[in-house]
Parts: C-alpha cells; sequence; structure tokens
C-alpha cells in the first residue's frame, strides 16, 4: 500500500511538473492524501485530470463570485486554492455556484479546509452527488463510487450556519432523562454539600 | 532576574547551527530514558557459521511491543559502499510493529534487504541498513575466536562494528505514517523509533561477532567483554539528503531550537546555583577534554573545529579555576555572558550542552515539547494584509533581505533531486545543468523576491487577494507567516550562496539526533558515531543519563 506520506510528496512533484508554482504543488499535495484518506478517488482524479491539462485548456478562476460559469471548464485546482484564500469574503454570499468544473472532486480537499478554517459546515452538491463537508473532521456523502468524474455541469456550496440537527423539545425530552442520574438533595445537604460557606459576609 | 532568548537571528546563522552538540535534549538520551523499564527479548537469532541469516529482537511494556527484524546477507567486499547509490548491504533492518508472525518475517525477508525498491507496509515503522566496518569487524571476529579481546585503540579509533547509510521512517516505501502512531506516549519525541531501531542494532552486531567467534572456534572463543561493548556505539554515513529536512520542518526546527534556548534560558535565570550542580557541569566538562581527544577526522574544516575547541575548554577551565566564583548569584548566566565575550561558537555551544546536565528538571518537560504538528501551520491566514506581511519580513528576515542576490556568489548553487537515487543534491548554476527544476530550498531569495514584490502593494490588500496573482510565492508567504509564530522556524543565512557548507545543516539535525565523533568526508556528507558508551540493553533499567560522557577511551 502506498502511504499518505508517499501520496504528498509524489503529488506536489507531479503538480510541479505539470506547471504549477512549488506553494500551489504544496497544498495539492496535502489535499489529495486528504482525499484519500477519507477514502475518496483522488489520485485517480489528479491523474486523469494531469493527463488532460497540457493539451486542454481550463479557465482559472480568480476573484470567486456568487454564480461563476465559464464555457471553458474550470480548473479544480485554481478554482479550490481560491475559494481557501477568499473563504472569508465567500462565507458572506451564503451560497456559491460553478457551472462547468473539471474534475471536481478535487475540489472537495479546499472545501474540507475552508469548513474548518472558517468553523462551519459546507454543504457541496456535485450535479445529483451530495457531500457534507464537517469542519475537516469527516465527509457524509451519498456518492461512493470511486469513480473518475470528468466533469460536473453544475456545483453548488452552500455554508450551513451552525444549527443543532434537533428540536428545542428533542433536547429537553433527553434533558429530562438525564436528570435521572442526579440525587435529589436534602435541605441539610443544600447547605454544605457544595462546600462553600453559608453565609458570603466575610 | 529575566533573561532573554537568544536572538534567532543570531541562533539560526548556519555557522552557529553547525555548531551545536549532543545534550540531554537529544532524541537519542531521551530515547534510551523513555524505554529504559522496557521489556527486552531476542526472540530469534538464526545466523549461519558465517553470520549470515535473521534474528529478532523486542522492546515490550503492557500490551506494546516494538520488534527489530534483521537479515544479515553475504556480500562481497567490492559490493559493500556507504553512498545512497549502493544496492546490497551487510545487514538491513525494519522495525515491525508489534510481533511478527511468520508470514510477516517471509514478507519481510523479501523486501527489506531491497531497501529503497523493496515495499515495506503499514505494520513496518522504520527501515535501515548497515555495513560493517571490515578492518575492525574482522580484528574483533579473529581476536574473540582465538580467546582474546580485541585491541582497544583500535576499536575505539573507529568507535562501532557497523555504520548505518540510511535510517527511513515516517510513510517512505510503504511503511507506517505518522499519523497512525503519533498519539503513542512513548514516542511523543521526534525520532524515538528511529532511534530505536539504531540502538537494537548495536545489539545485534555484538550478538553476530560473537556467534562467528564461536562458530570459527567453539573451543577457544570468548564473548566481547561488556565494557568494550558499551564503547562500541553504531556508526552512520550521512549525505546530503538529510539537509533539506530542516528547511522542509519549519515548526518542527523551531521546537527543536526553542527547547535548546528555554533551557539555557531557564538555567541563566537559577539565582543559586547548587555546589552539585556546578560539580556536575565541572565533572563532565573536564571528561569532555578527554573524549573529544578521540573524535578522529581527516578533515581540516573539522580539525580546526576541534582544535579550537579544546583550545577554549582549556580557557574556561582555566577561568573557572582561577577567576569564577560559582557561590555568586546567577553563576551560570555570568559563565555564558564570560563565554560569548571569549569563546567561538563551537565550544560556547558545547557548554550550552553541558550547562544542561544538572537539570532534569528544566529539560525533561520541554522534551515533549519537541514534536510538532505541522498540519495545524500549514494554511496561509489570508484574512491578513500586506502590513502584516511587510512586518514579518522586515523584523523576521531583515538580514536576509539584505542579501544581493544580482551577485554570482549569492545564486551560485541549487538544490535539485537526483533522477537515479530520488535524493536531494547541490550544484553549481553556472556549472551544472537542470536549474530549472530547482527545488524550493532558496528560501533567502525567494524571500528577497517578496519583500520587493509586495513593495509597492498596498498595506491593506488582504493576503488572499495578492495570492490570486502571485501564487509563484505562495511557498514563502506561508513560510513568513508560520515564521511569525515560530521564531526559530528559519535559517538565518542564504542556503545556496557559494560559500554554504551544506555540512553544517547535516550536523544541526545530527546534533539533535545525539551524534557524536563528526568526521566530515567532504562538505556534502560526514561520518558520525551514535550511542558510543550507551548502556547494553540488559544495563537499560540502571541507566546513568551521564553514559555520554563515560568514555573508557
Amino acid at each position: 500500500m502506498i502511504s499518505l506520506s508517499e501520496i504528498d510528496t509524489t503529488v506536489k512533484r507531479a503538480t510541479k511538473a505539470i506547471g504549477f508554482s512549488w506553494g500551489i504543488a504544496e497544498e495539492v499535495g496535502k489535499s489529495i492524501s486528504l482525499l484519500e484518506m477519507f477514502g475518496l478517488p483522488g489520485l485517480k482524479n489528479l491523474n486523469q485530470y494531469f493527463k488532460l491539462y497540457k493539451d486542454k485548456k481550463f479557465q482559472n478562476v480568480s476573484l470567486i463570485s456568487k454564480i461563476n460559469s465559464s464555457k471553458i471548464s474550470y480548473c479544480p485546482i485554481i478554482s479550490g486554492i481560491n475559494f481557501l484564500d477568499q473563504v472569508f469574503t465567500l462565507n458572506e454570499m451564503n451560497e456559491i455556484d460553478f457551472e462547468n468544473v473539471a474534475f471536481p472532486i478535487l475540489l472537495i480537499p479546499f472545501l474540507s479546509k475552508s469548513s474548518e478554517i472558517i468553523g462551519k459546515k459546507i454543504f457541496l452538491k456535485i450535479d445529483q452527488r451530495k457531500y457534507l463537508l464537517n469542519f475537516n473532521h469527516s465527509i457524509f456523502s451519498n456518492h461512493l463510487d470511486t469513480d473518475v468524474i470528468d466533469k460536473a455541469t453544475k456545483v453548488k456550496i452552500i455554508f450551513i450556519e451552525n444549527e443543532n440537527t434537533f428540536s428545542q423539545n428533542e433536547w429537553s425530552e433527553l434533558y429530562t432523562l438525564s436528570k435521572e442520574t442526579f440525587v435529589d438533595e436534602s435541605e441539610e445537604l443544600k447547605q454544605t454539600a457544595a462546600g462553600a460557606g453559608l453565609t458570603d459576609n466575610d | 532576574m529575566e533573561v532573554q532568548l537568544r536572538d534567532p537571528k543570531i541562533v539560526m546563522k548556519l555557522s552557529k547551527l553547525g555548531s551545536f552538540h549532543q545534550s540531554k535534549l537529544s532524541f537519542l538520551r531521551s530515547f534510551l530514558k523513555e524505554f529504559k523499564d522496557w521489556k527486552y527479548k531476542r526472540d530469534l537469532f538464526e545466523l549461519d557459521e558465517n553470520g549470515h541469516g535473521r534474528a529478532v529482537y523486542s522492546l515490550s511494556k503492557n500490551s506494546r511491543t516494538y520488534s527489530l527484524v534483521c537479515f544479515a546477507n553475504h556480500i562481497k567486499d567490492d559490493e559493500r559502499s556507504d553512498r545512497v547509490i549502493a544496492t546490497k548491504w551487510d545487514t538491513a533492518f525494519t522495525l515491525h510493529d508489534g510481533v511478527p508472525t511468520k508470514k510477516d518475517l517471509d514478507r519481510l525477508f523479501n523486501d527489506v534487504p531491497k531497501q529503497e525498491v523493496g515495499r515495506l507496509s503499514y505494520k513496518e515503522l522504520t527501515l535501515s541498513r548497515a555495513n560493517k566496518s571490515l578492518r575492525i569487524f574482522n580484528h574483533v571476529v579473529e581476536s574473540l575466536s582465538e580467546g582474546r579481546q580485541p585491541d582497544k585503540n583500535k576499536l575505539f579509533e573507529v568507535g562501532y562494528l557497523y555504520r548505518t547509510t540510511a535510517v527511513y521512517g515516517s510513510g517512505k516505501f510503504g511503511l507506517a505514517d505518522r499519523f497512525r502512531i503519533k498519539n503513542r506516549d512513548e514516542i511523543c519525541g521526534p525520532f524515538r523509533l528511529e532511534m530505536m531501531l539504531v540502538y537494537l542494532v548495536r545489539e545485534f552486531t555484538f550478538d553476530q561477532v560473537n556467534h562467528i567467534a564461536r562458530q570459527k572456534n567453539p573451543r577457544k572463543a570468548v564473548s566481547l567483554d561488556k565494557n568494550i561493548c558499551r564503547n562500541l556505539g553504531i556508526g552512520n554515513s550521512t549525505g546530503l539528503g538529510m539537509a533539506p529536512f530542516i528547511v522542509n520542518h519549519p515548526t518542527l526546527l523551531n521546537n527543536w531550537i526553542l527547547a535548546r534556548e528555554i533551557s539555557l534560558k531557564k538555567i541563566r535565570e537559577i539565582e543559586k546555583v547548587k555546589d552539585n550542580e556546578f560539580e556536575l557541569f565541572k565533572k563532565n566538562l573536564i571528561k569532555s577534554q578527554k573524549n573529544i581527544t578521540s573524535w578522529n577526522t581527516d578533515s581540516e574544516f573539522q580539525k580546526k573545529k576541534i582544535f579550537g575547541l579544546l583550545k577554549d575548554m582549556e580557557k574556561l577551565i582555566n577561568f573557572i579555576n582561577d577567576d569564577f566564583n560559582f557561590k555568586g548569584k546567577y553563576s551560570f548566566n555570568e559563565l555564558y555572558l564570560w563565554c560569548e565575550k571569549n569563546l567561538k561558537d563551537e565550544c560556547i555551544e558545547y557548554i550550552v550542552s553541558l550547562m544542561m546536565e544538572p537539570y532534569d528538571d528544566i529539560t525533561n518537560p520541554l522534551v515533549k515539547k519537541m514534536s510538532a504538528d505541522e498540519e495545524k501551520h500549514f494554511n496561509i491566514p489570508t484574512q491578513k494584509n500586506i502590513e502584516n506581511l511587510r512586518n514579518i519580513l522586515e523584523n523576521n528576515y531583515s538580514e536576509i533581505i539584505k542579501i544581493d542576490f544580482s551577485k554570482k556568489e549569492n545564486n551560485q548553487n541549487y538544490w535539485f533531486i537526483s533522477k537515479n537515487k530520488e535524493e536531494p543534491r547541490l550544484a553549481d548554476r553556472y556549472l551544472d545543468y537542470g536549474s530549472e527544476l530547482e527545488q524550493p530550498l532558496a528560501i533567502a531569495r525567494d524571500i528577497k523576491i517578496l519583500h520587493e514584490r509586495i513593495s509597492n502593494k498596498k498595506n491593506s490588500l488582504s493576503i488572499g487577494k495578492f495570492l490570486m496573482e502571485n501564487n509563484d510565492l505562495r511557498h514563502v508567504v506561508r513560510r513568513a507567516f508560520i515564521s511569525e509564530n515560530f521564531p526559530y522556524s528559519e535559517i538565518q543565512d542564504n542556503t545556496i550562496g557559494s560559500k554554504l557548507m551544506p555540512i553544517d545543516m547535516l550536523r544541526l539535525k545530527l546534533s539533535f539526533f545525539g551524534a557524536v565523533k563528526f568526521d566530515p568526508r567532504s562538505d556534502k556528507w560526514l561520518r558520525i558515531c551514535m550511542f558510543q558508551g550507551a548502556p547494553l540493553l540488559n544495563d537499560l533499567k540502571s541507566i546513568d543519563d551521564g553514559w555520554i560522557y563515560n568514555s573508557l577511551n
């Protein structure tokens, strides 16, 4: 088995070899090993992307807007890096749409890191495939195939506000149950068990 | 009294870093202390009459076991090479996580001797190989088989029976990634598993010579004297492969140096140095004088350093005996200041290491802080602005940005990865081809370019926006922000200049390993010795931490 460390190093070098800067190559090395750690097919997608990269033109998005559309497929690496770099301003837009992204799986690690930086979960929809990116700790998805996805027509990214997944009522019910581990104090215990003084006039 | 940490712009100069020596913080010493109460066992020893075959040694505690798997092979004399281009070695080793099964051993038998072209699994932690010091090895076998101990002078001139030529870890060639094991308490210090491998290899080398001697002459052979064993370590040949490591791991480098600097600061802040503390310092100083005379080298560069070190030590001892009163307040601070004024770096840094010896209470907690979670500091804080970046560059790299890179001599070299061995190399930009494939290790030059690039940018421009057009400098933007929080993360020198001594970079790393007897064979590689004087595995329980000064030379 190839270790994550080997993936990081080799991907970094390959990314530089294909024409990206060393700084971007460092990011891509870490990103692909992150994808592989999460069990997503990062290396396979990157390899296919690089096979096309030299001969085909890809769109480099600089300043990301709420809606980003291009006839030429967006480069997932430059899009991902710029998303990461601009995440504080993008967060204020709540939802961001991309149309026509090449090898969109490669966007995921940059969004996953962004989720950690901004402290919010990020919902990602790549055509019909859904991903929930949880602070760069885990990725929840309805899509477990390890195939190469060479293109996405629509990519939607939503910053999810920090809200509970349960209702107040559900919380109260569980809280009430948890209280059954507590001891009902006698009057005497109320006076003495906390250990504090009985008067605070000293 | 509060003493300031030493200025990174002085400490992080390569000539200073290249003068560092082993100390209580060194990884091999902290490894021995951590594992002193682990149970040692020789689980397997299947060698033929020539010492070829396999062996397994283990260290265990509670439910954890680490096993060294050794393969000793026959190679022809003309196949024996310390260079990384070698393809065969006298011995090959791996440290296995747990107890290897028969199936594991068979798998390892096929792959471990192949080293870089073999494949290991997540169950293996480190990988290494070693060659005999043929002259010494044969002399020892010959002597023991004839019923006598070998000539000590001959032995200690070299200091080991075997030298390793590489020790790999952290995911290389399929080995376990660091993340799998990083939460284990016993390996919280850097390079613990590499140290464990080398230490266990040392034990194997003694067992092997004893075995061969016995096979050769069963009636007459004697075992190698334990005191002689203790005074033999494991050699190591190290080339440029190690140098980029300290550039590529800025937070880790910071944590190593910071631990040393905090130790020194705390020692200088001790108001009253106790008699026994000063006595220990002085005792080790005197012993060191003797030890240092056994550091043999043909390198004029190193000979000069050793000569200067001995001369300065004598100067210091005279000062201590004639003019110094350690009973005064802050006496280690006084002594340090005297050293700074009167001695050269090589000796100053030796004394810094010696000053730590009496103070386990200062050094032990710092040992635990010498690892780094590098991923945590990888992201660039893109919400910050150019003013923040400019301040960092002008404060933390003030000397670097003065270097004139239009001068040929400041731009002389470039670092590249060799296609043949996938190892870092250094070449002359103006004589050799390949500089277009330069590795990103010219940090000083790129920082200077970054400083120039931001000179006409608005202070309020965010780093995120700056990077949109300047991703070619992304690698140094990242480093600059790391240096903001990690003052000792950056070498304050030009790593591509004509005056670069790459062995300074190697020496820095090796000193933290705990290596001694630096013997440069050129400005790009050197030999060293590890664990010479260290307790044997069976004596580890009663380890005396000052073993490194107890040479029997």
